[in-house]
């Protein structure tokens, strides 16, 4: 004769430690997470692994010499960094920068964002599982782009191409023709990319549903950039604030409805198309002209501050420069969307098992030299 | 574009509800009294008009006589923009109401000013130092470190 | 589902582990004052030995060096160059390297790759002790080499090599792919050097 038992089982939660050395975290970040066997009850973010005080560093250079430093916040998307410091520079200081450097400004901004979209989208899929297919995809376009760079300012990564009332060089010949050689095939490989991944089911199982961010915690987090365009608010700087010259392209902003996982990765494939489109009208209208404006070498600004704001790929990136007419800033706040990203991370987990919480934190897409500065 | 609300504007407004409170306006500032802080912000966030549903950013400085914040808003259904400035006198007990039950934003930028400069905020959950370590000494962007 | 986190139902709060990591750091940080020197195995005198001793030297360097296999040490932009390395243009799987190991009992080198700062230090150095030997360390970029441009900042830590010891120095920052197989070949050519027996 059978005899049904109960068992009273008695578990505890316990704490784990993810990071800072980790295979999926983007960067030396660690999240503290108290587990109920494999659902998250708690998690609490530690970083400052990578905080080199950039802040305080910038308050001893001179205002050219803060650019380099500044390359080295979000350094995969570096060319957006020292457009977002030299604009709050050239508010402050009222310095009007030629046409054809505004223009170079906008191609410069928009290849970055593809680039930096392309390892976003790889190393969030990385994280679904896809070990390292899309991602090798991924980095032989980024190859390119990063070739393109290369000719413009000499260096792959952390570029200094940005200078105080223009940019610090003119385009080589062989430029615009590779340029426009790489503008006419991305589509055809973005197109590539979503034949595999746009219906792929494992991808949406793992990742439909998952990680909502509501829209109205979006706003109240202050999440910015692609995070808070799938939870569906339609907010881009360069819609909303336009900077340089992009209120005379046309493009659309992309959006998603419902804020999860899969949102956020359509919307950057869908900017990384508009990205093109931006690139495809500003090689039309590119002007001749001057590439620097005319600046002093040890630039003194006016006393007073400013802010400046960009749609770096990230989100809204800002600079908040205090001058006190000496030739270093006197204070330098750097608006970091990445850190203030984090902010709903706590909220976007909780309830899930731990690896979607790698997911759901690869979607977010920081970078951890941002968030530390 | 993002406009940018005129500080004299505002500030007439805000004199209307919080008399004796405000202490300067810019162009497009308006700097108030330390303990009025957390009573103006929830004014900005819920009167009709001005609706700032959004924090941008926050920010403090190290002028050696006193500590400025410098509060960011922005409201994305007007599309305006405004910013908010207290000032704090006392450099060894500084401190001021946290603004993080209002928008929850400010929850990491608190900490950090907290952390490299010393700014206690009150009401905030998890007020600890949050990009160095615990056993560090001092305040690195105070302009008297080291 | 209801979710409450009580932080007094655990053995440790966070606070408490806060603190301890604080201390570990500051202990970590006074003990660090000097760099460790070099293992300069390569300046040794040739000493005589048998053929058939040196024929098994030969062989057993000859696997260790064409097999490196690299454990995750990625602070900062180096990493992003390493990752770049080991992808499909500048393909590190021909040196056969393409494995990056997260865990360090598995890996025999480590690439730091960016940034070190005092806060990251005591996990380097637990890392580092927990590989097994024979193990080596590529410090990859100027930061890495003696802090780079942040040298002066009161967190980050001038050099790995007060840390850890460093086999072979790559400049550059970040150093271009190819200047970073430069240093692996370096590495590997030191590694023929080596007397196991």
């Amino acid at each position: 004769m059978a005899v049904k038992t109960e068992l009273k089982l008695k578990t505890e939660p316990f704490v784990l430690n993810i990071g800072p050395v980790h295979p999926s975290t983007h960067g030396v970040f660690r999240m503290r997470v108290t587990l109920d066997g494999e659902v998250l009850i708690d998690l609490e973010p530690v970083f400052g692994y990578l905080h080199r005080g950039i802040e305080k560093l910038a308050e001893g250079r001179t205002y050219t010499q803060v650019i380099p430093l500044t390359d080295r916040l979000d350094y995969l998307a570096s060319m957006s960094n020292n457009l977002a410091y030299v604009m709050a520079v050239e508010k402050l200081a009222g310095i009007t920068v030629p046409e054809r450097a505004e223009y170079l400004r906008v191609i410069m901004a928009e290849l970055q964002r593809i680039a930096s979209h392309l390892i976003a989208v790889g190393a969030f899929l990385n994280d679904c599982g896809a070990f390292m297919t899309p991602i090798l995809y991924m980095i032989r376009e980024r190859e390119k782009i990063l070739d393109l760079l290369e000719m413009v300012s000499g260096q792959r990564l952390t570029y200094n191409y940005m200078r105080v009332g223009g940019v610090s060089q003119d385009i080589p010949g062989e430029f615009l023709p590779a340029l426009r050689k790489f503008v006419q095939r991305m589509p055809s490989y973005i197109d590539e990319y979503d034949q595999l991944l746009a219906e792929n089911e494992i991808l949406l199982a793992r990742s439909k549903g998952v990680g909502i961010l509501p829209k109205d915690m979006a706003i109240n987090a202050s999440a910015s950039g692609p995070v808070l365009r799938a939870s569906g608010v339609k907010w881009d700087i360069r819609k909303a604030d336009p900077y340089s010259v992009y209120d005379r392209f046309q493009f659309d902003i992309p959006t998603g409805s419902v804020g999860d996982c899969y949102d956020r990765y359509r919307v950057r494939v869908q900017e990384m198309r508009q990205s093109v489109r931006i690139i495809k009208q500003v090689m039309e209208g590119l002007p001749e002209g001057e590439v620097k404006a005319e600046v002093a070498h040890f630039l003194r600004l006016p006393v007073g501050e400013t802010y400046a704001h960009i749609e770096s790929p990230r989100g809204e990136l800002g600079f908040y420069l205090v001058s006190d007419n000496s030739i270093a800033p006197y204070r330098l706040h750097i608006r970091a969307p990445s850190l203030i990203n984090l902010t709903a991370l706590r909220d976007m987990t909780l309830g899930w098992k731990v690896a979607d919480v790698i997911i759901i934190f690869g979607s977010i897409d920081i970078n951890m030299g941002e968030v530390d500065r | 574009m993002t406009l940018a609300l005129s500080g004299k504007e505002i500030a007439g407004k805000l004199e209307e509800q919080f008399p004796g409170g405000i202490l300067d306006s810019g162009a497009d500032s308006v700097t108030i009294k330390s303990d009025l802080l957390l009573s103006v912000a929830s004014f900005l966030k819920d009167t009709k008009d001005l609706e700032f549903d959004y924090l941008t950013a926050i920010t403090a400085v190290d002028y050696s006589r006193y500590f400025e914040l410098v509060y960011q808003l922005t409201s994305l259904k007007h599309n305006h923009s405004l910013i908010i400035k207290t000032q704090l006198y006392d450099r060894n007990h500084a401190s001021l109401p946290s603004v993080s039950g209002l928008w929850r934003g400010a929850d990491f930028q608190e900490r950090e000013i907290y952390d490299l400069l010393g700014i206690k905020f009150d009401g905030h959950p998890n007020m600890k130092r949050i990009f160095l370590w615990e056993d560090f000494q001092g305040h690195p962007l105070r302009k008297d470190y080291l | 589902m209801e979710i409450k986190a009580n932080s007094s139902e655990y053995i440790y709060s966070a606070g408490e582990l806060d603190k301890a990591e604080g201390k570990a750091i500051e202990e970590l940080k006074a003990r660090s004052q000097k760099p460790i020197s070099d293992p300069d195995q390569w300046l040794e005198e040739e000493i005589k030995q048998n053929i058939l001793l040196t024929t098994a030297d030969a062989a057993l360097n000859w696997a260790r060096r064409s097999s490196l296999w690299t454990v995750i040490c990625f602070p900062a932009c180096c990493a992003f160059e390493m990752i770049c390395t080991a992808a499909s243009r500048f393909d590190i799987s021909r040196f056969g390297m393409e494995i990056i190991r997260a865990s360090p009992r598995q890996a025999d080198l480590m690439i730091t790759a960016g940034t070190l700062t005092w806060k990251m230090a005591p996990q380097v150095r637990r890392i580092y002790d927990q590989m097994a030997e024979p193990k080596w360390v590529i410090a990859m970029g100027a930061c890495a080499i003696s802090g780079g441009t942040f040298a002066h900042s009161y967190s980050v830590v001038p050099g790995y090599n007060r840390i850890i010891p460093v086999d072979v120095y790559v400049p550059g920052c970040p150093p271009r792919p190819e200047a970073l197989l430069y240093g692996i070949r370096m590495l590997q050519q030191k590694i023929a050097k080596i007397k196991n027996f």
